[in-house]
């Protein structure tokens, strides 16, 4: 039987503010265990913690860029549960007066527009890490994360596909990088998602039992274990079977999701408000603020590129996928170089390097006048684009201007008579008072005609054999 | 009338990992029923226009600046765990989520 999934994520994003949620401790990511904690982040007794300015605007600054709704007052509240990460006992997060509802993001899905709902985005703290591998009998905390802030992002079910999950993850990724609100790095963990999926025949308006899919550490991974789940639930809906409502683990290694071993009862966090933290009034001022300092977002951009530049929509996506991407082409494009053939190298070459060294491309060091010069040093001839591509990989691998690496002599000098021919007679066409002071006996309209020969091949040409070509030809012009 | 039943106790005493048994779960159960029944006195307040309330202090806004202040050591933060593997704080082995 066909069914219809009903997709819904949840994105939980690190923040990078130079301090946690709630205290002053730094919230930099690696440093050694347990050097990042205070008395507030701990819970101690007696603390009272005090919500970081820049978070509220970073937070505000998300919302509005997937056009939520911004909340006039919001709250924290209690988030009640034992766990040996969560040292006290109960994490700080919003519960019914979240920071902002009612968004909306749009993606691309088989080639048309669709716009999927954004239910809420609210702030929490993080919890500490637990490490598992180093022994058998215990389990080791490091609480440096805990009261790092994070935002939680959750769609609505408006997702039918793993491809269209996939789409949005990228969409709002894209939209994140943009805003250089988070690192979004999901090894690191700054960016996390879950994802809840479900099944129901097409045309009904009832949602079948929603099942919950953790440990998700890619976006790729996200994407096979919403395939892998769709045609599980299918396989048992066909048999006849219930799905039951439960949360799942997605093992990257075996490529399938195991039942979580369920934990006594369900869940109850009791949630009540944060006693310690007072309401916060969000000032239609400061939204306005931070509505004001947006950077071009990837959906603006993509139009731009279409419009300005006349590159196909496909090109636009992919150049603002990665807010460096676009720098790097507009860069480019200041320093010169044309659109098409600047936007073919990014996704051509570029891409493919980066792919091949895993590498993303804030991490590179390509500077836009190097790209730029590296058309510029096709277009003039002066390299063949055969040629160009290593210079590219030269260019990448050296970190240092290809036209610097052309004056080195890192290319090869042309030996190729054949090669060397049109240059001799191009020159031989353009001087014909030299070819006539020559032959009239005057000797340096030679140095003359061999300097111009030499600067039509970029020097590249072996000088030698230019000389004794200049001369064949000469003796062969009808005086 | 009673307002709790001693299940009620036995899951709020194990959502706050408190043991409580026999005639401890009789006992809790008669005085938190008498807790609540007092607070429901309350109910009978005229509470029509007034706004829900989460704070009593009239206060809003309190925020800090995204500025670093000193954490404390690592030892002095390990030591206050019951035990630790330097430079970790130790718990029994609890399985991933
Ligand atoms: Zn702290």
């Amino acid at each position: 039987m066909s069914y219809e999934p009903v997709i819904g994520l949840e994105v939980h994003l690190q923040l990078s503010t130079s301090t946690k949620l709630f205290c002053g401790c730094l919230a930099k990511y690696g440093a050694a265990p347990n050097s990042q904690t205070c008395p507030v982040c701990l819970g101690l007794p007696g603390v009272l913690p005090v919500l970081n300015e820049r978070v509220m605007e970073w937070g505000i600054r998300v919302a509005l860029a997937v056009d939520c709704q911004i909340a006039q007052t919001m709250k924290f509240d209690r988030k009640q549960y034992f766990y040996p990460d969560l040292p006290k006992n109960y994490q700080i997060s919003q519960y019914d007066r979240p920071l902002a509802q009612r968004g909306h993001l749009d993606i691309v899905a088989d080639h048309a527009p669709k716009r999927i709902g954004i239910t809420r985005i609210h702030l929490e703290e993080d919890a500490g890490k637990l490490l598992h591998e180093a022994s058998q009998t215990e389990s080791y905390v490091d609480f440096n994360r805990t009261g790092v802030p994070l935002l939680e992002i959750v769609s609505e079910p408006d997702l039918r596909s793993p491809e269209e999950a996939y789409q949005y993850l990228i969409e709002l990724k894209a939209i994140i990088e943009y805003l250089a609100v988070s690192t979004c790095n999901m090894e690191e963990g700054s960016l996390r998602c879950d994802t809840n999926v479900s099944l129901r025949r097409p045309g009904a308006s009832q949602f079948g039992a929603k099942v919950e899919v953790k440990n998700l550490n890619s976006f790729k991974a996200v994407k096979q274990a919403l395939a892998y789940e769709i045609q599980r639930q299918a396989v048992a809906l066909d048999q006849g079977q219930r799905i039951r409502q439960e949360t799942r683990l997605w093992d990257a290694r075996a490529l399938r999701t195991e039942p979580m071993r369920s934990k006594e009862g369900a869940a109850d966090y009791r949630y009540f408000p944060e006693p310690d933290l007072v309401p916060f009034v969000i000032d239609r001022a400061l939204i306005a603020r931070m509505k004001a300092t947006l950077p071009e977002l990837p959906a603006e951009r993509r139009r731009r590129y279409q419009d300005a530049y006349q590159l196909s929509a496909y090109d636009a996506q992919v150049l603002t996928q990665h807010a460096a991407l676009g720098e790097l082409f507009e860069g480019a494009l200041r320093c010169g170089a044309p659109p098409k053939p600047a936007a073919n190298w990014i996704m051509g070459d570029y891409l493919a390097h980066l792919n091949a060294k895993n590498r993303e491309p804030e991490s590179e060091k390509l500077r836009p006048e190097w790209l730029a010069h590296l058309i510029q040093l096709v277009d003039d001839g002066t390299i063949s684009g055969k040629m160009a591509k290593d210079l590219f990989v030269q260019t990448l691998e050296r970190g240092e201007d290809p036209r610097r690496l052309v004056e080195e002599g890192g290319l090869k000098q042309i030996v190729d008579a054949a090669a060397l021919e049109p240059i001799a007679d191009e020159v031989l066409r353009k001087n014909q008072r030299s070819v006539e002071d020559y032959l009239k006996g005057k000797t340096t309209a030679f140095t003359h005609l061999m300097g111009q020969a030499m600067k039509l091949s970029k020097g590249k040409a072996n000088p030698q054999q230019m000389a004794a070509l200049l001369k064949r030809k000469l003796e062969q012009v009808p005086s | 009338m009673a307002l709790v039943t001693p299940e009620v106790i036995a899951q709020v005493a194990r959502l706050a990992r408190l043991r409580l048994e026999g005639p401890d779960l009789t006992r809790f159960t008669e005085q938190l029923s008498e807790i609540l029944q007092y607070v429901q006195r309350l109910q009978a307040v005229d509470t029509e226009r007034v706004e829900p309330t989460t704070h009593v202090l009239p206060l809003s806004n309190v925020l800090r600046k995204d500025e670093p202040r000193p954490s404390l050591p690592s030892d002095t933060v390990i030591a206050l765990a019951p035990a630790q593997r330097p430079p970790f704080v130790a718990v029994p082995k609890v399985i991933e989520t």
